[in-house]
């Protein structure tokens, strides 16, 4: 498609330059040259109908090839749009997450696409076209990685305000360490020993995170916001906007709103000390 | 004493200058400029809103704006350029040029022609007064629905936008219903059809577009209005509303509006390439039916801009072949140009530089628009910034560069003073490299995986330079358009040489009246013979100042002629209405309905409402026929 554009704009790039060359001999005004109809038709009707016709065959073949995947997927994965994050759940499995989609390497994902507000579009460019999350529809796609790795994608179709931070990664794992990263995400997290986790749970649960975070295993089960059962593995804060790090999510905690202006979660007050256990304490959930 | 005919005309035809002048006239030609004048102010705040996007963008995680600003901008830019720039420019053009390319004395309905743009002016003014408040539209020119629902967007921004674009309406509709009725009624006698200039054409079928697509996005706009403000649920998806509906609704508009938008531009570069190629344009015929085949097409492909919303393969599968089919028209379009071009012997002057400009950069958008047809490459890459880029080489290149070329073309009628040739060339090839600077490496973030509509983006992820690219490209294209805006205060109003009737040699009839022409256009209403009149016919070619035929003068009245809608055979004297301050009366008094419903203070529609009434009373009262 590609090169037959390309000569495409060429040939009338050759065309307006041969009509733009100096002229030797000043042709009667009146004349019109037998080839100017031919050159009108040939390059106007001929050529379009041919190359077109061709295109949409390919088009329609295509389609039809990328309809359905190969093979039935196995797995099938239930992303769901919120502003501005990604709600990620293993109906089978039970095990909910947000921001990752995990996948096995070399097989296809079914993915059921809704949203929970307005309209969304799960797109990862380097792996599948993109889909719309519409209010009120089921939208569904299939997707599938070649090569283990970190794929990132992002919301296409315009959410508000933080569109643009309305990021997702897929991580792609070889069949066996999807295995264990599932068993893994199925448990609850392993209740705390050390004294400072201790004190960032215990932080965690008195405070008002709860109202809209989850951590199974625990006593915060809000539904507002992402599931943090096992944020410790997450790439990401806030859909993509920073990194996840010990530094990043403490200025996070205190200020999302300066890092990602207008999501919903407010600016949490808490002392220096407990903030420290919280971090460490939600790094620790692998 | 004894007038002569040219001095009869004048008395019966001039209105008085000033200000009153300014807010009562009829006249085409005044209206038009009043069109022209007021759509470049909006393309230069469309710029400025462009510009502050780019520099956003210039690097990545920037926070020269806020997302609230920069959702704002983007919004307000889109709508600015399609609603108030483009198509208000080229119905200026044509509100100037359509009488006088059909040797007409005026408009059909030179009140309606007032009122309708005022009415544009108004709802231009009511857009923009959402920035005083800091609640412009921000769900781009588009406004998808749910995000646009009350339940996501409850403050008046997206009501802005709903009453603004019905309001506007109103003037995009009376504008195209005069046009259809001038160009089918007021053609000077022998005018046929088949002899019609094409820009007239192009007019003609935008103006039927408009009608035909306009109230779905009417309805729509009124649809939304009464979800947000009155219970309803056509929208609200948690009470069995639609939220695709607005969608098709909005694109069974949208993708017609981009011929609506194109088509006189197109109609432009047909009249500017036979002059410049010195001869006779190559299949006339062959552009004509193009112009009219594009436009109904056009109203068959508006589900390609849909295709990632989940429909059926086989819905994909048949608005992906129209979605090709729609290329043909524009493709012999193009290569009958070039034939014209290569068979003619061209003479490099600004405008028909603006037109090889747009040659170039029209076909780039044509092929890529062709790929969004592939419906797995427009899955892939619809609502990325290959879109942005494709849609600008369409309608910056398709429309803008003609704009210009127009601009270049008739400014020296309008204002009698040729534009300087110099800087005229300076611009263009600042607007040139600016624009392909600043657009062709959006095709590549586009490839890249950079969705449109991000107020930033992370370093990292290979954008950078590509953003840097675009944003200094911006600036140069922004510098060229301020080389035109200089020419046109400079040379365009005072300095420039006298231009004459007929500067360019040109083929159609405005170019056999003074520059600018008097108010009544032609002493002597022409009597057509082909398509090229003032290249076949020596003796018209001063018809705009001296009279041979006194009955053609029609100057016992205010009049002009009606004619046959297919052979154009002299058919009635038509006595048009003098200047009058209805038209505005009326249209302001509708602006205040829509700020009493922007607002929901009854008295205000009430008011409104009693205003418009009286002025279109007013408006309509009989005049005493003389005895």
């Amino acid at each position: 498609m590609f090169a037959v554009s390309a000569a495409v704009i060429l040939l009338v790039t050759v065309l307006i330059l041969v009509g733009i060359r100096p002229r030797l001999k000043a042709r009667s005004e009146l004349e019109t040259p037998p080839w100017s109809k031919a050159l009108m038709v040939g390059g106007g009707v001929i050529f379009p109908v041919v190359v077109l016709s061709v295109l949409w065959v390919l088009t329609l073949h295509d389609m039809s090839a990328l309809s359905v995947p190969a093979t039935s997927p196995a797995l099938t994965v239930n992303v769901i749009g919120h502003q501005w994050w990604w709600e990620v759940r293993y109906p089978t499995q039970g095990v909910v997450t947000a921001n990752d989609v995990h996948i096995p390497v070399g097989q296809p994902v079914r993915l059921n696409l809704t949203t929970a507000d307005v309209n969304h579009s799960f797109w990862v460019p380097q792996l599948t076209a993109k889909t719309d999350m519409i209010a009120g529809r089921l939208n569904t796609m299939w997707l599938q990685a070649d090569k283990p790795g970190v794929y990132r994608g992002q919301c296409a179709e315009y959410c508000g305000l933080q569109h643009a931070n309305m990021i997702f990664y897929v991580v792609a794992d070889a069949r066996v360490a999807f295995a264990r990263w599932m068993s893994q995400e199925r448990q609850p997290p392993v209740q705390p020993s050390d004294p400072t986790l201790q004190q960032g749970q215990q932080a965690f649960v008195t405070s008002a995170c709860t109202a809209c975070h989850t951590i199974q295993g625990t006593t915060a089960n809000g539904r507002v916001g992402p599931d943090l059962t096992h944020f410790g593995s997450r790439v990401s804060i806030g859909a993509g906007a920073v990194p996840n790090t010990a530094g990043n999510l403490g200025g996070w905690i205190i200020d999302s709103q300066s890092i990602k202006p207008g999501n919903i979660m407010p600016p949490i007050q808490v002392d220096a000390r407990q903030l420290q256990a919280l971090i460490q304490y939600l790094e620790s959930l692998k | 004493m004894a007038l002569t005919v040219d001095e009869r005309l004048e008395e019966l035809w001039e209105e008085e200058p000033g200000l009153g002048s300014v807010l009562s006239t009829v006249d085409h030609k005044s209206i038009g400029k009043h069109y022209i004048y007021t759509a470049f102010a909006f393309f230069l705040a469309g710029g400025v809103e462009a510009l502050l996007m780019r520099t956003q963008l210039a690097r990545p995680d920037l926070h020269l704006i806020g997302p609230e600003a920069f959702n704002e901008l983007f919004s307000m830019h889109g709508i600015t350029m399609i609603f108030f720039f483009v198509t208000p420019m080229l119905f200026g053009f044509g509100n100037y040029f359509v009488p006088l390319l059909i040797g007409a004395r005026d408009m059909a309905f030179p009140r309606l022609n007032a009122f309708g743009y005022w009415i544009f002016l108004f709802a231009g003014l009511f857009m923009y007064s959402s920035f005083l408040i800091g609640r412009a539209p921000n769900d781009g020119w588009f406004n998808y629905v749910t995000l646009s629902n009350h339940q996501f967007t409850p403050a008046l921004n997206i009501d802005y936008y709903t009453l603004g674009l019905v309001f506007l309406g109103i003037s995009t509709t009376v504008g195209s219903i005069n046009f259809i009725v001038t160009i089918l009624k007021l053609r000077a006698p022998g005018m046929s059809l088949n002899r019609m200039p094409l820009f007239v054409w192009a007019i003609l079928a935008t103006s039927f577009s408009v009608v035909f697509a306009l109230p779905s996005l009417t309805m729509a706009n009124v649809m939304l209005e009464l979800d947000r403000r009155a219970g309803f649920n056509f929208f609200n998806v948690a009470k069995g509303g639609d939220a695709i509906l607005w969608q098709h609704l909005f694109w069974i508009f949208g993708h017609p509006d981009v011929y609506i938008i194109f088509l006189p531009a197109v109609g432009i570069v047909s009249s500017i390439v036979p002059v410049f190629s010195r001869r006779k344009i190559i299949g006339y015929l062959w552009l004509a039916l193009a112009t009219m085949t594009t436009a109904i097409i056009g109203f068959g492909v508006w589900v390609h801009h849909m295709f990632a919303t989940g429909l059926p393969t086989l819905s994909m599968a048949f608005f992906s072949a129209a979605s090709m089919l729609i290329t043909i028209p524009s493709a012999i379009q193009i290569f009958a140009w070039l034939a014209t071009i290569i068979a003619g012997k061209p003479v490099f002057k600004t405008p028909f530089l603006f037109v090889l400009g747009f040659l170039f950069v029209f076909v780039i958008g044509g092929v890529t628009g062709v790929m969004f047809a592939a419906v797995p490459f427009d899955q892939q890459i619809t609502d990325s910034y290959f879109v942005v880029a494709h849609f600008h080489y369409v309608l910056f290149g398709g429309a803008v560069f003609p704009i210009f070329a127009a601009i270049y073309y008739w400014v020296p009628k309008m204002w009698g003073h040729l534009l300087h040739e110099g800087l005229g060339k300076l611009s263009f090839w600042l607007i040139f490299v600016g624009f392909n600077l600043t657009f062709f490496p959006m095709h590549i973030l586009g490839l890249l995986g950079m969705p449109r509509r991000i107020y930033t983006y992370h370093a990292g992820l290979g954008w950078d330079g590509y953003n840097l690219a675009a944003s200094i490209g911006s600036s140069v294209l922004a510098l060229g358009i301020l080389v035109v805006l200089v020419n046109f205060l400079l040379y365009g109003l005072r300095r420039g040489a006298p231009a004459g009737p007929d500067p360019w040699g040109g083929d159609s009839l405005e170019w056999a009246t003074s520059s600018p022409p008097p108010a009544y256009n032609f002493v002597e209403i022409p009597k057509v013979q082909g398509t090229e009149p003032l290249w076949d016919q020596p003796e018209l070619r001063d018809i705009g100042f001296r009279a041979r035929d006194v009955e053609m003068t029609l100057a016992e009245g205010h009049d002009t002629m009606g004619t046959t809608v297919v052979d154009a055979e002299p058919e009635s004297v038509l006595t048009m209405p003098e200047a009058t301050y209805t038209p505005i009366v009326t249209a302001f008094g509708i602006s205040v309905v829509f700020v009493g419903f922007l607002t929901l203070l009854l008295p205000i529609i009430v008011l409104g409402g009693v205003i418009a009434i009286g002025g279109m009373m007013a408006w309509l009262r009989p005049k005493e026929l003389p005895e």
